[in-house]
């Protein structure tokens, strides 16, 4: 059975709302946080609404809303979301105004609008969806884990258009914290220099992107999500190479089918080093092309992967802005996406022209 | 989709006892698990009972052989997850393919809440080693690794039905061939946050909460672990299962993001789902496990969706929660447990201070514990914020 991505919309640091060529006018940031670039949200959401939604809600309505309008589909069977933090805004907010009052006179807007899954039932609220909802919350593998319940559920045949998303967003309080861990670098880089960066620490990024999965195809469908795994702390990189060839084997291709790999690669040295011993294990001389120099780091920055690879299916070429090694075939018919988040997370999906 | 999965073993830990055995007894005896704050630190300690776990987190990290200052979430659904798995009648866990899914709602929340005070006056303030665990997710790795769990790891959050959420995503993982064995269900702490949370919501009770009864006030949180180990077909075979996962249900109310619609749509359709899925006619249930928060908007909503469905044959049904008080995310699993157990003992477990018919409804909960039932089938409900429902049947067979 194959499962095809029938439409795609995603929020990010770059302008992938608006539609038009794929990282036309890519925007080029020196800072170590990324902000989204907002679309007018109010095309989707009442005004009234918009000014109590935190911005991953936005986002996350937003983006949902552009996978549909694509997809040509008003009304979802299900709707499944990652996200490893959750709506972290106003779980600051709660949290905050709990402390400085001592647990008195709070009000419930944040409380009620913290909990991990009021992205997706919000969409439900909005869409009046009253199908299959769930909200997965596990570090780099949210999205992923969204990902495969929705094809887990779409090959049960209970469900024939599933909505899928994964987001993140940035709040001022969680990157202090994150930084404080090291993870960021000390000083603002060139994000188009970034994956040449010979130091430790990436940049931190937020956004969101859904996907219109089907059993069956739309008139502009590119892709077939053919397969996703998920891989937890493996102990050395041979353990990576092996997970992946067993990965394409399940799904009858090898490294030669593959006509473009996309990395999760994000300017940190120690941790590029598992793309570096995975492209020359199985992938020396493939196209490679990466994304979170786009995007910034994020536990489901994935998700923006997986937009990308749809779009470069979708319009044949990858575009000057995402390519990190060598030229990819004129025919590019097969893609492997291989994230991982903080050496712990690996993740794998492989998407197939159609 | 034809392979069965099966109910394994479970785990409880919850403020009715620290084990299965203890909670069954306490069941028995009519001992209710709430009372005044002892563990957690909070203005309303004497304001708003709660079913705390009576141990402190010395105390649970002996039991769960893991340190003491790792977030009280995680030592639950250590404790949880290891009776769970004992219970099983399976060896070393390296011999199978398994997965850990757990629900939970705020994560490391507990301890988050001790750094935010000191982060608040100074950005560089509060000890990092009491956010690292702040994710949902980290708070089920932290287990996983002490379990020696790798082949798949996850984390649900739907608020209240997270519990019951894990179970289907195990079960579908297990349907596919992703691994052999899960080990599904949810865990929660008590936090300020949350009890706070609530309070503004204006829905938790002063009292013991009285779920289904006609004079409810509100609930009362409460704090555990429970997770049920499902297996695949071909592994029951090589053990005694408690019982069949035999259908599951997953529906949004698309009503409000806190409160149920007045018909019960969402718990209608969950209910209605799972049926249809375990191939069982409603006059074949022999006992509900309520969601029965005992707020007014829940207990009403349930009850007509439940009317609209099994009438004019009503099951037995209880809310357990008043006994453990609302475990959030812990109670989809907690309340698996119960159920799984209800089928393999024939029990059914008593709804405790009912005493007033609800005037919406034509049936009222079972008030005592009783055994010796032929349960054929059981289902258990879930519904939570964000419209989220979730109804799980077991089957003997």
């Amino acid at each position: 059975m194959n499962i095809y991505i029938n439409g795609t919309g995603c929020i990010s640091p770059q302008n992938t709302a608006q539609g038009g060529p794929l990282l036309a006018a890519p925007r080029e940031y020196e800072q170590v946080r990324l902000a989204t670039v907002d679309p007018d949200y109010k095309q989707w959401i009442d005004v009234k609404q918009i000014r109590r939604m935190s911005r991953v809600v936005k986002m996350g309505v937003a983006a949902a809303n552009l996978s549909l309008e694509t997809a040509g589909i008003t009304l979802p069977d299900a709707i499944i979301t990652g996200t490893a933090y959750g709506c972290l805004d106003d779980t600051g907010v709660f949290l905050t105004k709990m402390v400085n009052q001592q647990e008195e006179m709070l009000t419930p807007t944040a409380f009620i609008q913290s909990t991990h899954n009021t992205v997706a039932g919000q969409i439900a609220l909005l869409l009046g969806c009253n199908g299959y909802n769930n909200t997965f919350v596990h570090r780099g593998f949210s999205f992923e884990n969204a990902l495969l319940d929705a094809i887990m559920i779409l090959k049960e045949g209970t469900a024939k258009h599933i909505l899928a998303g994964g987001m993140d967003e940035i709040t001022n309080y969680s990157h202090q914290v994150l930084s404080r861990f090291g993870i960021y670098k000390k000083a603002p880089v060139k994000t188009m220099e970034l994956l040449n960066s010979p130091d430790t620490g990436t940049i931190a990024g937020e956004g969101a992107a859904f996907f219109a999965l089907g059993v069956t195809s739309a008139p502009g469908t590119a892709a077939t999500l053919t397969g996703v795994s998920t891989l937890y702390k493996p102990l050395w990189e041979g353990e990576v190479i092996g997970h992946i060839m067993k990965f394409l084997e399940d799904h009858h291709c090898t490294p030669a089918d593959i006509d473009l790999l996309v990395t999760g690669r994000n300017g940190d040295i120690d941790q590029d080093e598992m793309y570096e011993e995975v492209a020359a294990a199985l992938f020396p001389d493939h196209a490679e092309a990466s994304f979170k120099h786009l995007c910034g780091e994020y536990p489901t920055a994935a998700a923006f992967g997986l937009w990308m690879a749809n779009a470069i299916i979708a319009e044949q070429a990858v575009p000057e802005a995402a390519v990190f090694y060598g030229h990819a075939p004129k025919k590019i018919n097969r893609i492997l996406l291989y994230n991982h988040h903080q050496g712990t997370h690996h993740s794998f999906v492989l998407l197939t022209a159609c | 989709m034809s392979e069965k999965v099966w109910i394994a073993g479970g785990g409880v830990i919850s403020g009715i006892g620290l084990d299965v055995p203890a909670c069954i007894k306490s069941f028995r005896d009519m001992q209710p698990g709430m009372a005044a704050m002892q563990y957690l630190p909070s203005v309303h300690r004497n304001t708003f009972p709660v079913a705390e776990v009576k141990a402190d987190n010395a105390t649970l990290a002996d039991m769960a052989r893991m340190p003491e200052n790792i977030s009280r979430t995680a030592l639950l659904s250590m404790i949880a997850a290891r009776e769970a798995w004992q219970s099983s009648g399976l060896d070393d866990i390296s011999h199978y393919r398994v997965g850990f899914v757990s629900g939970n709602t705020v994560g490391g929340m507990d301890k988050t809440e001790d750094f935010f005070g000191d982060f608040l006056a100074n950005p560089r303030g509060g000890r990092l080693h009491q956010v690292a665990h702040h994710e949902c997710g980290s708070i089920t790795e932290l287990v996983a690794d002490m379990l020696g769990i790798r082949h798949h790891v996850s984390t649900i959050s739907t608020a209240c039905s997270s519990g019951a959420n894990a179970l289907m995503y195990g079960a579908r993982l297990i349907r596919n061939n992703i691994v052999d064995v899960v080990i599904a269900g949810g865990t929660d702490s008590l936090t300020r946050f949350t009890l706070n949370g609530f309070n503004t919501l204006m829905i938790l009770d002063q009292q013991p909460c009285r779920p289904f009864d006609d004079t409810r006030t509100g609930l009362n949180l409460g704090e555990g672990a429970g997770y049920v180990v499902l297996v695949s077909d071909s592994l029951a075979a090589q053990l005694q299962p408690w019982c069949r996962l035999s259908g599951f249900a997953n529906a949004n109310d698309a009503y409000h993001q806190t409160a149920s619609s007045p018909d019960g749509t969402g718990n209608y359709l969950a209910m209605k789902g799972a049926l249809d899925m375990s191939g069982v006619q409603p006059q074949q249930v022999g006992y509900i496990n309520l969601h029965g928060t005992g707020t007014q908007n829940n207990d009403v909503s349930e009850g007509i969706a439940i009317n609209k469905l099994f009438a004019p044959h009503f099951p037995a049904m209880s809310s357990t929660k008043s006994f453990t008080g609302h475990t959030l995310g812990a109670s989809g699993g907690i309340e698996a447990v119960f159920s799984a157990l209800a089928i393999k003992e024939g029990i059914i477990y008593p709804n405790a201070r009912f005493e007033h018919q609800m005037k919406e409804l034509p049936f009222s909960p079972a008030t005592a514990f009783s055994t010796g039932h032929d349960l054929q089938h059981v289902m258990s409900n879930s519904f939570g914020f964000g419209g989220n429902c979730s109804s799980l049947v077991f089957s003997k067979a």
